[in-house]
């Protein structure tokens, strides 16, 4: 082996670690928890991140783009999630009061069984459209880090309000009713 | 004829028990240190979260229910996606994390392998003696004639 080869060797060693540590560094940089509630907590609009997956309502796939025009309440979930369940009743009742106006609430179940899931929406006549995101691979472009979270979107898909936790208290729910109004712009 | 006989016997017995050997049911305590709760990331047996009590109750049931082990895993990743199996498949793209440390370490043994017969290489040879001068081949006969009787 001549020096030529050693150096080229010794090159690639080096330039292996600093492809590592890059990747350290960027998984870092990269870790987005809560980033998009942060944007919206310093008054901006980010667009939502856009998604296409199976429901569970009905046979299919809904892409959230295929929905712009329209106002939109997306709350991750989970069937074992207990403050799922209080807030899901509420869901459903903006969902009603709402959806002549232009208002879509899409559940977005994900880290849970298909079935537990469909029991949940039966056992609280969930009515409004779910989609299903087993692995949860959503989570993390919505900077998700539990559940239950809730973000409304404008007619133009920019996020204009997040509820980390359930939207339960009567404060969070006039918070909500007044994102809807401002994302249906009325 | 009564040898042939026991000769059946015996192989139907054999056959038997390995039949029910490979029949045996898969262990929920094995599985469950070879899946991975998908909320905190940790193996089944380590966690208490919500959706892990769902997945142990699922592993029993599916058990109960006759599944094979790998039936039962494949069920919870139709579900959750590859990310619970704790270690990765052993085919497709998962097969490459069991490949590359052997490819590693092939590749840093051949490295090493190389670098030694390098250095071995380098090793100056051994200096050629010099033939001594007339002078001092007699200076030296004279010192060891000394120590002969």
């Amino acid at each position: 082996m001549g020096r030529r080869a050693l150096l080229v060797a010794q090159g690639v060693a080096v330039g292996l670690v600093v492809v590592l540590f890059g990747l350290l560094v960027w998984k870092l940089v990269d870790d987005e928890g809560g980033a998009l509630a942060a944007s919206v907590a310093r008054g901006e609009t980010p667009d939502a991140p856009d998604f296409t997956l199976e429901r569970l309502d009905r046979e299919g796939e809904l892409t959230l783009s295929s929905l712009e025009g329209k106002a939109v309440v997306l709350n991750f979930w989970a069937s074992w999630c207990i403050p799922c369940k209080e807030e899901t009743p509420f869901l459903e009742q903006v969902w009603r009061e709402n959806r002549d106006r232009g208002l879509v609430v899409v559940g977005l179940d994900a880290k849970d069984f298909r079935r537990d899931a469909r029991a949940f929406m039966r056992k609280f006549d969930v009515t409004y459209p779910v989609v299903y995101d087993g692995p949860g691979k959503t989570l993390s472009s919505y900077g998700v880090t539990g559940f239950p979270e809730t973000f409304v979107l404008d007619r133009e898909g920019k996020v204009v309000e997040v509820f980390v936790g359930a939207v339960n208290s009567d404060e969070d729910r006039a918070r909500l009713r007044a994102a809807v109004d401002r994302a249906l712009g009325q | 004829m009564r040898l042939l006989a026991f000769s059946v016997a015996v192989a139907g017995v054999l056959a038997a028990s390995v039949t029910a050997w490979g029949a045996e049911p898969p262990n929920a305590a094995d599985l469950e240190a070879e899946l991975v709760c998908p909320v905190c990331e940790t193996t089944l047996d380590q966690s208490d979260a919500p959706v892990a009590q769902r997945m142990k109750a699922f592993i029993r049931e599916r058990i109960a229910a006759g599944d094979t082990e790998d039936e039962i895993k494949d069920a919870l990743v139709a579900q959750f996606g590859a990310g619970v199996l704790a270690t990765p498949p052993k085919s497709g793209f998962g097969l490459l994390a069991w490949l590359l440390p052997l490819v590693a370490v092939g590749a840093g043994a051949v490295g090493v392998a190389l670098l030694v017969r390098e250095w071995s290489r380098r090793r100056a040879p051994p200096a050629a003696e010099a033939p001594l001068s007339p002078d001092l081949e007699q200076r030296v006969d004279e010192e060891l004639a000394r120590f002969e009787p």
